[in-house]
C-alpha cells in the first residue's frame, strides 16, 4: 500500500508549500474556534457584546446549563441531538442507498444515460437557497403541489396534514435533505464503479454468477474504500447542516425538526448570549471528534485486516 | 490522533489561544465624536413593497437634507430577516452605520448593550423637544426611568379589519367591540370555503404582538414590576388559549393559518377567503392585492364589555425608532438628521407614503392621516395602545413566547386538544427558558 | 455488469423513472411557477398557470439589485474557489511527495476544522477581521475579500484530502523522470504533477465553488449592500408586505442556468477525479 516518499531531509520546501494553507487555517479556524471556546466560560450576555473581553468569567455555568438534562434547556439541547442523530442516520443512509442504487443501475450503457445522469446531478448544483425554497414552497399547507398530489389527485390522506410545523416536519426535512445529499453519494460511487475492472464481472459470469452475486460479491466489496469516505463526509455535512433547516423553517424551526445548528444558532443569535451557544458547540465539537475519531480507527483497522 | 502527539497538539493550542486573548474584544475606544463632519451613514429597515422601492422613498428626502446642510447620507435598506445580526455585528465590532432603524420593540434590549446614544434632555433639545412625541410612543423606546435609546420614527397601532360586504351577507349590522360577539360573528361568517378571521400562526411576532394584547386585557404584561417573567400566571394562559382557542374552540380561523408566515392572512382577507383581520396598517397591503378601502373597514380591536384601563388595551405600540450609533464619528450631523427625519414635513411626507401614522403629534393633523383606517389607528394609538415589556430580556420574551404560541396553534391545527394544562405547560418551558439575570 | 435478465432491466426502468421524477419536481416547480402572476402561486397549487407571463423575468431586477448579488456571489465564489484549488495543491503535493516533522499533525489538524460548526466560530472570525481592520486598516468585515478568506478555509480541508489522494495516485517514477531531467521540485509540480491531476483537481474546484456559492449563515454577518450574494440576497423577494413566489422562482433559475451548464460540462471530469481522490 504504502509507496516510497521521496525522504528530502531537513528542507524547508514542505513547509513554504503549506504555509498558505496553515496560514489561512489558522486565522479562519483555528484562532476563532478556540477565541469560541474562551468564550464558552464567559457569560456573553447582550451586556457585553459590546466589549467582550470585560464579560465576567462564568467557569462552567454554561455547561452545566446546557447539560441539565432536568431543566428545559438541557433537555430541548438533549431533544435537539436526537433529533439531529435519527435525521443525520437516516439522511446518510437513504441518500447511500438511493445513490448505490442509482449508480449502479446507471453502469451499464444504454441510450439516455448521458442525460439521465446529468438529470440526477442537478439538485447537487442548484444553488442551495433556491433549491430549499422552492421545497418550503412545495411543502405549504394550503397551496402547495406535495398536498395537492397526496390529498386532491391521489385522495392518499383525508386532511391535509402540515409539513413545515408539527411533527411531519422531520419528514419534510428528511426529504429535502435526502434529494440534496443523494447526487454526491450518486457521483463518487459512480466514479468508483468505473474502477473495477470489467475482467472481473466476466470471470463472475463465466463461473455462473447471476445478476444478484455479481453485485453482492464484486461491486459491493470494491466500493468498500469509496463507502469509507463517502458515509464519513456525508456524516459531517449532514450533522452540520445549517443551510436546509433556516431556509425551510426560518429561525425558529418545529420540535421535531429542531437540529441542532439552528438550536445553537437560536439559542446564541436570536436571544444573543452567545456564552450558552459556545458551550453548546463545544460539546457538538467534542460530539464529532470523538465519532470520527472511533470511525475512523474502527474502518481503517478493518482495511488493514483485509490487506 | 496518536497520543504521542498530544504534547505538541497542547502547545499549539496554547499558543493560539494566547493569540486570541490578544487580539479578542471588540473596541473599547467607544465614544461619539465629530471627526467626519461631511457624511453619515443610515440603515433603514424595509418597510415598501420591496428594498428598492425603499430607496426610491427616501433617497429624494436624503438629497433634499444634503441640500440643507451639506451633509451625504449613504443609505443601506437591510430587510428584516438580516437587520438584527447587523445591529449586532455593529454592536460587537464598533463598527456601524451613524444612524438606523430598529424595530421598536427591541429599544430596551439594545439600550442594554449601551450601544445606542441615549436621548437625554440635550439630545432632545437638539431635535426640538421630547413633547413633540406622542407620550406613548416614547414609552416604546427604551426602559422605563432611563433616558430613550432611540426615538419613535414611524407609529403603526393593530386594528381590526373587516369585510363589509361578507359581513352583510351574513346579517351581521355592526362590527364586534367585545370578544363574545367577535366569536358569534366569526361563527357566522365561517361557512365551508371562508373563515370568520385569518391569523399568522407561523409569524413568531404576530403571535407575541397578540399575546400582549390579549393579556394586557386579562390583566397580565408577562413581567411582574420588578421585570421577572411571569409567563404561565393563571391570566397569561387565559390569554394565549383564548387566542389559540380561534383555531382549537372556536373554529373561526382555519386549521391551516397556523403555518402562515409570509402575510398569507392578509391575502386571505384581502380575497374574501376571511371576514375579519387583525393587523397593524394594512391598508397599502390590502390594495397592493387588489382590495378597494370601501370595501373593507376598521375598528378597534374588541375588549372585554365594559372594560377601563389595561383590561381596554386593544393593541401594542408598533412602530419603528430611529436611534443613533454611540460610535458615530458626526455626532451632530447624526442629531441633525434625527431632526429633519421627525420633522413635521418628513414626517407627513414618509408615514404618508408608508401608510404608517407620524409620532410627531403636529403632523397627525395632516389630511394625509384623514382616511377612516388611519383615524381608527390613531385613536388606538392615542387611547388604548400599550408599549410591549420594555425590559433588557424582551427579544427573548419575544421568540420564546412566539414561538409558544405557534407550537400551541400547530398543536390546535393537527386536531389535538388545547386545555389549560397545555397551554400552562409550553408557557412555564417558555419561562424556564429565560437566561436568569 | 454481464447480461442483465429482463426483470432487472424492468426494474432498472422502473427505479430509474421514480428516481427522475423525484429529482425533477422541484425543477419543474421552479419552472411552472416562474411562469405565473402573482395571484396564482398564493392561491392553491396548480400545474399550469392561469396565463402565461414573463413578467416575473423583468421584475426580478427590479425588485432587488439581483444582477449586483449575482457578480458578487461569481467573485466570491470564484475566487475562493481559485485560492482554494490553489493552496490545495501545493499542501496536497507536500503532503503526497515529502516525509517532514509534523505532517501527520498537519492532516490530522487540517481535516478536524472540516468537523467545526460554523456557528462556533461565526462571532469570534467575525471580531478577528474587526480588529484586524482596526489595527492594520485591510477591511475585511463587509468585504468581499473576508467573505473569499472564510470560504475558501470551508473548502480547503476536504480539497487537500482528496488531492492528496489523487497525487499518491500519480506514479512517482514520473517525478523521477523529471528529476533525472533536472526539473526543481516546483517545476515538476507545474509540469507533471498538476497536468496529471487535472481531473481531481476539478472535482475539488467544483467542491469548493458549490461550497461558497451557496452558503447562507456567514453571507448574512458579514456582507453589506455592496458586497451581498445571491444565497442571502434572494431573500429579498420577501418582503414586508408579500413574498413574490413566482419572482423567487424566476430568479432562482436565472442564477442557476449558469452554475449548473458549467457543472454539466465539468461532469465527466469530476467523475473521474472523485475516482482517485476517494480510493486511495
Amino acid at each position: 500500500m504504502k509507496q516510497p516518499r521521496r525522504s528530502t531531509g531537513r528542507t524547508a520546501l514542505p513547509y513554504l508549500l503549506l504555509l498558505p494553507a496553515l496560514a489561512v487555517e489558522l486565522l479562519i479556524h483555528l484562532v476563532p474556534m478556540v477565541t469560541g471556546i474562551v468564550m464558552s466560560f464567559k457569560q456573553l450576555t447582550q451586556f457585553y457584546i459590546r466589549d467582550w473581553s470585560t464579560a465576567p468569567w462564568s467557569g462552567l455555568a454554561n455547561y452545566r446549563m446546557a447539560v441539565d438534562f432536568h431543566a428545559p434547556v438541557g433537555q430541548a439541547l438533549l431533544n435537539s441531538f436526537w433529533v439531529t442523530c435519527t435525521f443525520t442516520l437516516l439522511s446518510v443512509g437513504l441518500s447511500w442507498l438511493i445513490g448505490t442504487t442509482a449508480a449502479i443501475m446507471t453502469q451499464d450503457t444504454f441510450r439516455g444515460r448521458g442525460l439521465l445522469r446529468a438529470a440526477f446531478l442537478l439538485p447537487y448544483a442548484l444553488p442551495v437557497f433556491a433549491a430549499v425554497i422552492t421545497w418550503s414552497f412545495m411543502f405549504q399547507r394550503d397551496t402547495g403541489l406535495v398536498n395537492h398530489v397526496l390529498h386532491d389527485q391521489l385522495h392518499l390522506v383525508k386532511d391535509k396534514p402540515f409539513w413545515l410545523i408539527g411533527d411531519n416536519s422531520f419528514w419534510a426535512l428528511l426529504t429535502v435533505s435526502v434529494w440534496k445529499s443523494w447526487p454526491f453519494a450518486f457521483l463518487t460511487l459512480t466514479a468508483g464503479l468505473q474502477n473495477i475492472p470489467r475482467e472481473l464481472y466476466e470471470a463472475a459470469a463465466i463461473d455462473g454468477a447471476g445478476i444478484r452475486q455479481q453485485i453482492r460479491r464484486i461491486t459491493l466489496p470494491s466500493l468498500r474504500p469509496v463507502n469509507q469516505v463517502l458515509l464519513l463526509v456525508l456524516f459531517l455535512w449532514t450533522f452540520n447542516d445549517f443551510n436546509t433547516p433556516f431556509v425551510l423553517f426560518g429561525k425558529a424551526a418545529p420540535k421535531a425538526a429542531d437540529l441542532i445548528s439552528i438550536h445553537i444558532y437560536q439559542s446564541s443569535f436570536v436571544t444573543w448570549n452567545f456564552g450558552a451557544g459556545s458551550a453548546m458547540s463545544v460539546l457538538l465539537l467534542l460530539f464529532l471528534l470523538l465519532v470520527t475519531s472511533v470511525y475512523l480507527f474502527a474502518t481503517t483497522r478493518r482495511r488493514g485486516a483485509d490487506d | 490522533m496518536r497520543t504521542h502527539r498530544l504534547p505538541a497538539t497542547l502547545a499549539l493550542t496554547a499558543a493560539l489561544a494566547l493569540t486570541a486573548t490578544a487580539c479578542g474584544g471588540g473596541s473599547s475606544t467607544s465614544g461619539s465624536s465629530n471627526t467626519s463632519p461631511k457624511t453619515l451613514t443610515y440603515w433603514a429597515s424595509n418597510q415598501g413593497s420591496s428594498l428598492e422601492n425603499d430607496k426610491q422613498v427616501l433617497e429624494p428626502e436624503l438629497r433634499k437634507f444634503e441640500q440643507q446642510t451639506g451633509i451625504k447620507v449613504n443609505l443601506e435598506v437591510i430587510p428584516w430577516s438580516d437587520l438584527l445580526n447587523r445591529i449586532l455585528a455593529a454592536t460587537a465590532s464598533g463598527q456601524g452605520p451613524d444612524v438606523l432603524n430598529i424595530g421598536n420593540t427591541w429599544s430596551a434590549s439594545l439600550q442594554a448593550t449601551g450601544a445606542l446614544l441615549p436621548f437625554d434632555q440635550a439630545a432632545f433639545d437638539k431635535i426640538g423637544g421630547k413633547d413633540r412625541f406622542l407620550p406613548a410612543t416614547i414609552a416604546s423606546a427604551g426602559a422605563a426611568g432611563k433616558d430613550p435609546a432611540a426615538v419613535p420614527l414611524y407609529s403603526m397601532a393593530y386594528g381590526l379589519y373587516y369585510n363589509k360586504k361578507l359581513f352583510q351577507a351574513a346579517g351581521i349590522a355592526q362590527p364586534p367591540t367585545t370578544w363574545d360577539e367577535f366569536v358569534a360573528d366569526g361563527k357566522k361568517l365561517t361557512t365551508g370555503s371562508q373563515y370568520g378571521v385569518a391569523i399568522e400562526g407561523g409569524n413568531v411576532s404576530e403571535n407575541v404582538h397578540n399575546a400582549f394584547m390579549l393579556g394586557q386585557q386579562h390583566g397580565t404584561g408577562f413581567f411582574d414590576a420588578a421585570g421577572k417573567p411571569q409567563f404561565d400566571s393563571p391570566a397569561a394562559v387565559a390569554a394565549v388559549k383564548q387566542y389559540v382557542d380561534f383555531i382549537a374552540a372556536d373554529k373561526i380561523a382555519a386549521p391551516g393559518n397556523a403555518e402562515y408566515a409570509a402575510n398569507q392572512s392578509v391575502t386571505d382577507f384581502a380575497t374574501g377567503k376571511a371576514a375579519m383581520l387583525m393587523w397593524q396598517s394594512a391598508g397599502a397591503n390590502l390594495k397592493s392585492h387588489g382590495m378597494n378601502p370601501d370595501d373593507y373597514g376598521v375598528v378597534p380591536i374588541p375588549a372585554p364589555a365594559g372594560a377601563t384601563g389595561t383590561q381596554a388595551v386593544t393593541s401594542m405600540v408598533a412602530g419603528i425608532n430611529l436611534a443613533v450609533f454611540k460610535n458615530t464619528k458626526n455626532l451632530d450631523g447624526a442629531l441633525n438628521f434625527v431632526k429633519f427625519m421627525t420633522s413635521d414635513e418628513e414626517q407627513k411626507q414618509l408615514n404618508g407614503t408608508y401608510g404608517s401614522l407620524p409620532p410627531v403629534k403636529a403632523a397627525q393633523s395632516d389630511p394625509a392621516f384623514g382616511t377612516p383606517e388611519l383615524k381608527t389607528l390613531a385613536g388606538v394609538l392615542q387611547n388604548s395602545a400599550a408599549p410591549l415589556p420594555q425590559v433588557a430580556g424582551e427579544s427573548q420574551f419575544e421568540t420564546l413566547i412566539g414561538t409558544a404560541v405557534k407550537n400551541l396553534l400547530a398543536a390546535a391545527a393537527a386536531g389535538q386538544p388545547v386545555t389549560d394544562a397545555s397551554v400552562k405547560a409550553e408557557l412555564t418551558k417558555a419561562q424556564q427558558q429565560m437566561p436568569a439575570s | 455488469m454481464i447480461n442483465p435478465p429482463a426483470s432487472f432491466r424492468w426494474l432498472r426502468r422502473a427505479v430509474l423513472l421514480l428516481l427522475l421524477v423525484f429529482t425533477l419536481t422541484p425543477v419543474a416547480v421552479m419552472l411552472s411557477s416562474s411562469l405565473k402572476p402573482l395571484q396564482d402561486v398564493q392561491g392553491p397549487w396548480r400545474w399550469v398557470p392561469s396565463h402565461l407571463t414573463l413578467r416575473p423575468y423583468v421584475d426580478i431586477w427590479s425588485t432587488v439589485p439581483l444582477a449586483r448579488y449575482f457578480t458578487n456571489s461569481l467573485i466570491v465564489a470564484g475566487s475562493a474557489t481559485a485560492l482554494s484549488v490553489l493552496i490545495a495543491i501545493l499542501a496536497g503535493y507536500a503532503v503526497s511527495r515529502y516525509r517532514f516533522r509534523g505532517r501527520r499533525l498537519f492532516t490530522v489538524t487540517v481535516l478536524s476544522t472540516q468537523m467545526f460548526p460554523g456557528i462556533l466560530f461565526l462571532l469570534p472570525l467575525f471580531l478577528i477581521f474587526v480588529n484586524i481592520g482596526n489595527s492594520t486598516g485591510v477591511a475585511l468585515y463587509g468585504s468581499r475579500g473576508g467573505l473569499i478568506l472564510t470560504y475558501l478555509t470551508f473548502s480547503l480541508p476536504f480539497s487537500i484530502w482528496m488531492l492528496v489522494g489523487y497525487f499518491d495516485s500519480i506514479p512517482r517514477d514520473l517525478d523521477e523522470a523529471a528529476a533525472v531531467d533536472g526539473c526543481g521540485p516546483v517545476r515538476t509540480l507545474l509540469r507533471i504533477v498538476v497536468p496529471a491531476a487535472i481531473p481531481g483537481i476539478v472535482a475539488v474546484a467544483v467542491y469548493a465553488f458549490m461550497t461558497a456559492w451557496g452558503e447562507v449563515l456567514f453571507a448574512s454577518v458579514m456582507t453589506n449592500d455592496e458586497t451581498r450574494t445571491l444565497a442571502v440576497g434572494l431573500q429579498g423577494y420577501a418582503t414586508q408586505t408579500d413574498v413574490y413566489w413566482n419572482q423567487v422562482m424566476a430568479a432562482s433559475l436565472v442564477v442557476s442556468i449558469p452554475v449548473v451548464a458549467g457543472f454539466l460540462l465539468l461532469q465527466r471530469y469530476l467523475v473521474a477525479g472523485l475516482t482517485a481522490g476517494a480510493v486511495k
